[in-house]
């Protein structure tokens, strides 16, 4: 069967940086953190970390009540993405609606303030009288899929992945296939997730949050780096706007990227922590995917959230892939890990790479860690072609995902 | 409170609420024509009175019948009456 090769015409972003893809691609060359303090979580004594990646400047106002009322702020952050996207890529509402376009966008559950409130409300005299009627769509684990869809007229599939800090890389890889398979010819895909407190409270649970630079907040995360102590919780969304050539060409719209390859493997050895040899799989069956070797890659970006065990874990498995030739970076140290909406946002920066032509480092990363010896971990920006990038990211739960992107053909 | 209180307060309780100017409350304004209301709204106004004024609604069929403001402003008078009474 002859596959759609597909197409990246699209992209959006909202970001501890603010509104925009093209906001968070600067940000990022320029060196600039997006990781604070965080007054609220001065309310949990035992929690450690006072850091996080905080999305500010949204005016929630500025999207009618109507689908607001049903709206958590992933959601709105997701379809702040979306719009942009689907402004860049030139989908009028009309093509939106002619259910060959579908949405993929993915969250790592529903809204956490949401669920916080309807259980304040329930457990006060176990009665649901104080629960609005809306509240159970901010719930729902395809809440921003929906409400993206709801509010921008998408009639075709909506599918809405979970796998942790791997959702939006399985959504882009779901929505590659679709278009490959000619399913669809376009795809809106990413994810979206809000920050609570509590989700930095299960990382801090797990031993996997920094809490050693409350006083430095933008130092830390530190992927790669001797003196990593975990990953910062942050929040955001990404969508980018898959379509097939044809489509493209036929629209008359120009292809930013390609997304070549995908995989997505589970590593059944340990739930929590993840083991060299499955994501060294994952990486290899997505260039196999692409038809490409791993001689062909310019690039790595890596997931590595500057957690101890997951860095070394990926720096094996890169090793193992690609030796100590190929530049691998990763975003961690900019944005810090926004969760369901990673893939995506790291994403939006690899197309970037590709279409400037300049690869970012890792910030924060000032002394490579021996035990992740073996890739190459450039700390300043790297100008030059680039032709072909393998993306990663790794959930909790061993679920594994790589895609690979390739420079459009000018 | 007067009745013209409880009006009051149910009429800025509400336009707030659904985000709406309250001069937009006049008696004859349907909720779903004019005020473009709908049944999800329905469901938060029942909410939204109920702790207001410190009052149970509930799925009183009455209710399902509000279709204006006016129907609203008669329905909340007679649920104070009713909740007087029993308090006497």
């Amino acid at each position: 069967m002859q596959l759609k090769r597909v197409a990246v015409t699209g992209m959006g972003a909202v970001s501890p940086y603010g509104r925009g893809a093209g906001l968070l691609f600067d940000s990022m060359l320029s060196n600039k953190s997006g990781i604070r303090y965080h007054e609220e979580l001065e309310r949990f004594e035992s929690i450690g970390p006072r850091v996080a990646g905080i999305v500010t400047g949204i005016d929630m106002m500025e999207i009618p009540r109507k689908r607001r009322r049903s709206m958590s702020p992933m959601s709105v952050y997701a379809l702040l993405a979306a719009q942009e996207a689907a402004t860049q890529a030139a989908l009028s509402r009309e093509k939106l609606a002619d259910g060959r376009t579908g949405l993929i966008m993915g969250s790592t559950m529903g809204s956490v303030h949401a669920i916080e409130g309807f259980f304040r409300d329930y457990l006060a005299d176990g009665k649901l009288d104080q629960v609005k009627s809306t509240l159970f769509f901010q719930v729902m684990g395809h809440s921003a899929a929906s409400n993206v869809a709801q509010a921008m007229g998408i009639n075709g599939r909506v599918l809405a992945p979970t796998a942790a800090c791997a959702t939006s890389c399985q959504a882009i890889g779901l929505a590659y296939e679709a278009v490959a398979f000619g399913r669809q010819d376009i795809v809106l895909c990413g994810g979206a997730d809000e920050y609570h407190p509590l989700t930095t409270g299960t990382f801090d649970m797990l031993l996997a949050a920094s809490a050693s630079y409350n006083e430095t907040p933008q130092r830390t995360p530190r992927p790669f780096d001797r003196d990593r102590d975990g990953t910062v919780c942050s929040e955001g969304a990404g969508v980018l706007v898959l379509e097939s050539f044809e489509s493209a060409e036929k629209r008359d719209v120009p292809v930013l990227a390609e997304v070549a390859g995908f995989s997505s493997v589970c590593d059944t050895g340990n739930i929590a922590n993840p083991d060299p040899e499955p994501l060294y799989r994952c990486m290899l069956n997505a260039l196999d995917d692409a038809g490409l070797k791993p001689g062909d890659v310019s690039y790595v970006n890596a997931h590595a959230t500057a957690t101890v065990q997951g860095d070394i874990a990926e720096a094996k498995a890169i090793a193992l892939l690609a030796g100590d030739k190929v530049p691998v970076s990763s975003l961690k140290g900019h944005l810090g890990h926004t969760m369901a909406a990673a893939g995506v946002l790291e994403s939006i920066a690899c197309v970037d790479m590709l279409r400037r032509e300049v690869l970012l480092p890792t910030l924060n990363l000032d002394n490579q860690d021996p035990q992740c010896g073996g890739i190459s971990l450039p700390t300043s920006p790297g100008y030059g072609r680039i032709s072909v990038i393998v993306k990663n990211n790794f959930a909790l739960g061993g679920v594994n995902c790589s895609l690979v992107l390739r420079a459009a053909e000018n | 409170m007067t009745d013209r209180q409880v009006i009051e307060t149910a009429d800025k309780a509400l336009a707030e609420e659904f985000e709406l100017d309250v001069e937009r409350f006049t008696p004859e304004a349907r909720f779903r024509e004019d005020l473009d209301l709908d049944s999800l709204d329905a469901v938060d106004m029942v909410v939204v009175l109920e702790k207001t004024f410190q009052i149970k609604i509930g799925r009183d069929p009455a209710v399902m019948q509000i279709r204006t403001v006016g129907d609203m402003h008669r329905y909340i008078l007679a649920k104070k009456q009713e909740m007087e009474q029993e308090q006497n």
